[in-house]
């Protein structure tokens, strides 16, 4: 069903819905899904699908991908709650509304075109995210209180 | 029970757990995990939230609070079957719609739809002592009170589109007036109703401007669907013996019409589209006359529960 030329999205897209608090401990599939319900996708150009990991070149639809963020009450963040398709950004908003909300989970919505998302490479973990690992002295906790300061 | 803002992560780590509402005491962890890429299943909060249910309606009936007069009780009946039938038809768009999307929100409008029919159902009935299912399951087809428009065909996606259009424009003017009805469980139910109505009616207009001003396909079938249902318009402003009787516990429906045709009419003009002049319908649905369409919807909607009287799952 998904072919192989689209893996990078999905891995691109898991990493992306890692941002936040993540929708699932499959985010990527909730995507596949959604791309696979509007057709199959044409999976022998990897590259297009590379390039359009996160624009969404939802295949058969000419509809656009678009990230949807969702403020569960007054004072949280808006906070990453999936995708969705939609021909423009006023429909994006009540496609959203429609299929991120119905379970009272909102009181805000935001949605981004995908492809104005820049996310980083899960390839570059390593080198990306590995390095604060072990310096502690960036965290208050490291540091001894000095003698006779007062209010810290 | 729900847990308030300064504890979102218990209630995520809940959703995940498909336990509900969490009452751990550690939303730190809960948050942590949810980074780690383990976390919940749904990134948002789930809550119940407070509403005029049926079911709240069924118990202030049961308790013998409520009990609405035959006139009252007819009324009702006629709102909801009106919703009913609108349910039944929208319910068959489920893993029909163009896209996925717009198959989640055809089926919410059918749900809203379904949640008014089933009030009004059950304040209908305690004017004769039956249930909601008893009313949508145990009638005959001259037995209910819907007008035409509802049991219309759902045609192609455009003609749906119309008949959605017609209907939360109508029924946005009605519920809006009726919360201010003598009658206190009316105005309770429309005042839970007008506001997804409210969206029912931006949803469609949205649709009617996207086919409308879209390709020439697209107008041309949103066009033919407009020939189609206009005709079917008339009968729901109808006036007649019985919203005469109900004074102040109903809307008039004729007192509708003006803004239902001021408000329709700027989303058409905004879609370069004139009302069709088509001649109207004989209608008849509020005596029990139903077209050729009503049977089959009853069919469908009555054989398990009439093949298998009392069943429950």
């Amino acid at each position: 069903m998904i072919p192989t030329g689209s893996q990078p999205s999905q891995a691109q897209t898991g990493s992306l819905a890692g941002v936040g608090p993540a929708t699932g401990s499959q985010p990527s599939q909730a995507q596949t899904g959604s791309l696979a319900g509007v057709g199959p996708a044409t999976g022998s150009q990897p590259s297009q699908a590379q390039a359009g990991s996160l624009a969404g070149v939802g295949p058969a639809t000419g509809w656009p991908l678009w990230e949807v963020f969702v403020r569960s009450s007054r004072g949280l963040s808006h906070v990453h709650a999936g995708s969705l398709h939609a021909p423009d950004a006023a429909m994006a908003l009540r496609n959203a509304r429609d299929l991120y909300t119905r379970r009272n989970e909102g009181v805000s919505i935001w949605v981004v075109p995908a492809d104005a998302i820049a996310a980083s490479d899960p390839d570059s973990k390593g080198s990306f995210f590995e390095s604060p690992q072990g310096k502690d002295y960036r965290h208050a906790t490291y540091y001894v209180k000095s003698e006779g300061v007062k209010h810290l | 029970m729900i847990p308030t803002g300064s504890q979102p992560s218990q209630a995520q780590a809940g959703s995940l757990a498909g336990v509900g509402p969490a009452t751990g005491s550690q939303p730190s962890q809960a948050q942590a995990g949810s980074l780690a890429g383990v976390g919940p299943a749904s990134a948002t909060r789930i809550t119940p939230g407070n509403a005029l249910r049926p079911e709240d309606i069924a118990l202030e009936v049961q308790r013998g609070d409520v009990k609405p007069s035959e006139n009252v009780g007819e009324y009702a009946l006629r709102l909801g079957d009106d919703a009913l039938i609108l349910a039944q038809r929208l319910g068959h768009w489920i893993s029909r719609a163009p896209e996925l999307e717009e198959d989640v929100a055809l089926g919410n409008i059918a749900l809203d739809q379904l949640g008014h029919a089933r009030s009004f159902l059950t304040y209908a009935g305690a004017a004769w002592g039956k249930t909601e299912d008893e009313l949508a399951y145990f009638r005959r087809e001259p037995e209910f009170r819907s007008a035409h428009l509802f049991e219309q065909p759902n045609g192609d996606f455009a003609v749906t589109i119309v008949r959605q259009f017609i209907v939360s424009y109508y029924q946005f003017e009605l519920y809006r007036r009726l919360t201010d009805s003598s009658d206190a469980t009316l105005a309770a139910i429309a005042a839970k109703a007008v506001k997804e109505v409210d969206y029912h009616r931006d949803h469609s207009a949205q649709w009617v401007l996207r086919l409308a001003l879209g390709t020439d396909e697209s107008r041309g079938r949103l066009l033919a669907g407009l020939r189609l249902l206009w005709p079917y318009v008339g009968e729901l402003f109808e006036d007649d013996a019985l919203t005469a009787r109900l004074g102040d516990a109903a809307v008039a429906p004729s007192s509708l019409r003006a803004d239902f045709d001021r408000l329709t009419d700027e989303v058409l003009v905004e879609a370069e589209i004139d009302v069709p002049h088509v001649p109207s319908a004989l209608g008849g649905g509020r005596r029990g006359q139903h077209s050729e369409h009503m049977g089959y919807i009853l069919a469908e909607m009555q054989v398990l529960a009439r093949e298998y009287p009392g069943a429950s799952w």
